[in-house]
């Protein structure tokens, strides 16, 4: 398995750190959205955007992309930056998130943000709009890999497992779904206000490959997603253990920074904060 | 009686899955009732059971048009735009999302299953939907003419199927055609409009008016939405009546929707017949149009009803 070359540890470590300004630059701009989810995933996000994914933003729509599907469709914002650091839109939208009359909606919409591949938002549903995509990609017998970000607390809706046994059921090996286990949601913890965990355990049970990383560390994800695309007889769920809002100290592990903007004096303070990471 | 709506539905999507390679169908443990099970014989590697689980029904449907297939997923009418209805909307509506929803036993003529299986909601849910196109077909024939046309379509669509069997009422050589309704019978007292299983029960209605002396015209509107503004409000100037008939809860329904048609355009005397805000239950399907007022002498009542409040 390849690992990530010392160039490509340092693009991905420097656009995450891109993507945590863009973000709450983003979301203060907004005066309102969802920043530590955001936050949370920007190692990620960072990482597929800029070395993993094969996508082409001259061609959003190119048959045989890879595709991602935000089923945490509140942490838009982590996405949004990447495509426009990526080039699929000019930076200057990002600043315009959640306006009206402009491109970026609060949740992503794959009708009029180019390189969104599916429209999500409501929870749960994602993660079996990314199944049908790796069983068209299996009927296909196209190379293409299907990518789902799923929430931690997200995994309290039904329907994940109604897509969980689908995927396993249907050997999408094409599929790797990752589980943002930030260990937080709006009420409070997740384990105290609906305990989802084991989430390792449970996508055993339902026949899933499963591997536990921490999902700040790019070159542990690195191998992760190396290990999914040697596995060829079932899905792949990869549980990252995260910090919500990591990065900005004042946020980080803050249940009230779920979905709140920072007011323009906390934004030059977290933006701050960043920088000196 | 003719044949079921569902059973034209599996024929019909035998025929269009051999021109229409990446027509993919998914059912939820109900292939053997929606006859999708027609289409699992003729092509396996195209068909997926997803068990019973209606919300990664519609979801898995949304993913594999994103990826670029023509997908037509079955189940029953209270499953598929009740259980599943936000899924409709937010996964397939919101995105314009290339997804045929073709659900079965709808309506009363479910029968003996009862008030849980009987779907007498789901044309307000889905037709209040953005960039949903709501049909029903009243026969076999026609049903084989809206999945002919639906193996084309590009975008959303809901089709209504039926349990039982039906009176046969569509000539040969009907194509459908959305936003077109289909006259099957001229008059000039009132007009009957009506969809699906009743659209036999209307023209029965119309013969037995005929003896009386009371001429009427008898409209198919199998495209709910859109719907045929024209045909409703020529209906309305040339006959000063209307009569609507489904079997449907009144409310949101074809009665809904042609009102809002007349009184936006040519206001005159409406009745609609269909359930009136209530459950179903158990029974024969002859028994239950019969007790909830949907047979072809309630809707004669109405006709008389209506031509009195000219």
């Amino acid at each position: 398995m390849s690992q990530l070359s010392k160039e490509q540890v340092s693009l991905v470590t420097n656009m995450a750190k891109q993507l945590r300004l863009d973000i709450v630059k983003e979301v203060t701009e907004a005066k309102s959205g969802h920043p530590g989810g955001s936050l949370s995933i920007a190692d990620l996000v960072s990482l597929l955007y800029f070395v993993e994914m094969n996508i082409d933003p001259k061609d959003p729509h190119k048959a045989d992309r890879d595709r991602l599907v935000l089923s945490k469709g509140h942490a838009a914002p982590a996405v949004y930056a990447a495509l426009a650091e990526r080039g699929y839109f000019d930076k200057g939208e990002l600043w315009k998130l959640r306006k009206i009359n402009e491109m970026l909606q609060g949740h992503p919409d794959m009708k009029h943000t180019p390189g969104i591949d599916m429209s999500t938002g409501s929870l749960g549903q994602g993660i079996s709009a990314a199944c049908g995509m790796a069983l068209a990609g299996q009927i296909d017998k196209a190379a293409y890999r299907v990518f789902a970000i799923l929430g931690d607390g997200e995994l309290e809706e039904g329907q994940v497992w109604e897509a969980a046994m689908f995927a396993a059921h249907y050997k999408l090996a094409n599929l790797t779904a990752f589980i943002d286990a930030n260990g937080l949601q709006i009420d409070g913890p997740v384990a105290s206000v609906m305990n989802v965990n084991p989430i390792d355990e449970k996508f055993k049970a339902f026949g899933w490959h499963v591997l536990v990383v921490n999902g700040h560390d790019v070159e542990a994800l690195h191998q992760a997603i190396e290990e999914a695309k040697q596995v060829t007889d079932k899905p792949t769920a990869i549980v990252m253990h995260t910090v919500k809002g990591k990065g900005v100290p004042a946020m980080e592990n803050q249940v009230g920074w779920h979905g709140k903007a920072p007011s323009e004096e906390q934004c030059e303070e977290f933006l701050k904060a960043i920088e000196e990471a | 009686m003719g044949k079921a709506t569902r059973e034209a539905y599996g024929a019909t999507l035998v025929k269009v899955g051999a021109t229409h390679p990446d027509i993919v169908v998914l059912d939820a443990d109900l292939s053997k009732s929606t006859k999708t099970n027609e289409f699992q014989k003729a092509y396996p590697d195209r068909f997926f059971d997803v068990g019973i689980a209606e919300q990664n029904l519609i979801s898995v449907g949304a993913g594999l048009a994103a990826a670029g297939k023509k997908p037509f997923v079955s189940s029953f009418a209270m499953f598929a735009t009740g259980r599943a209805f936000e899924q409709v909307r937010n996964a397939v509506c919101y995105p314009k999302l290339n997804v045929k929803i073709c659900a079965t036993h709808a309506g009363i003529t479910v029968g003996e299953d009862g008030a849980t299986h009987q779907s007498l909601e789901d044309i307000a849910c889905m037709r209040v939907l953005p960039n949903m196109t709501v049909v029903v077909p009243a026969d076999a024939k026609e049903t084989e003419a809206v999945i002919t046309w639906a193996a084309d379509y590009v975008g959303p669509a809901y089709v209504r199927l039926g349990r039982a069997g039906v009176d046969d009422t569509t000539p040969d050589g009907y194509v459908f055609t959305p936003g077109k309704s289909l006259q099957l019978r001229d008059g000039k007292d009132a007009t009957i409009i009506a969809c699906g299983a009743l659209v036999g029960s209307a023209i029965e209605a119309a013969e037995i008016l005929a003896k009386e002396g009371i001429d009427v015209r008898v409209i198919n509107m199998a495209s709910i939405k859109p719907i045929d503004k024209v045909a409703i409000a020529q209906a309305a100037k040339d006959t000063g009546a209307i009569v609507t008939a489904e079997e449907h809860n009144v409310i949101g329904g074809l009665g809904a929707a042609v009102a809002e048609v007349v009184t936006e355009t040519t206001p005159v005397p409406m009745e609609r017949i269909g359930t009136q805000d209530t459950f179903g239950e158990s029974g024969t399907p002859k028994e239950l149009l019969a007790k909830y007022g949907l047979s072809a002498e309630a809707i004669g009542q109405a006709v008389k009803k209506v031509i009195a409040r000219k």
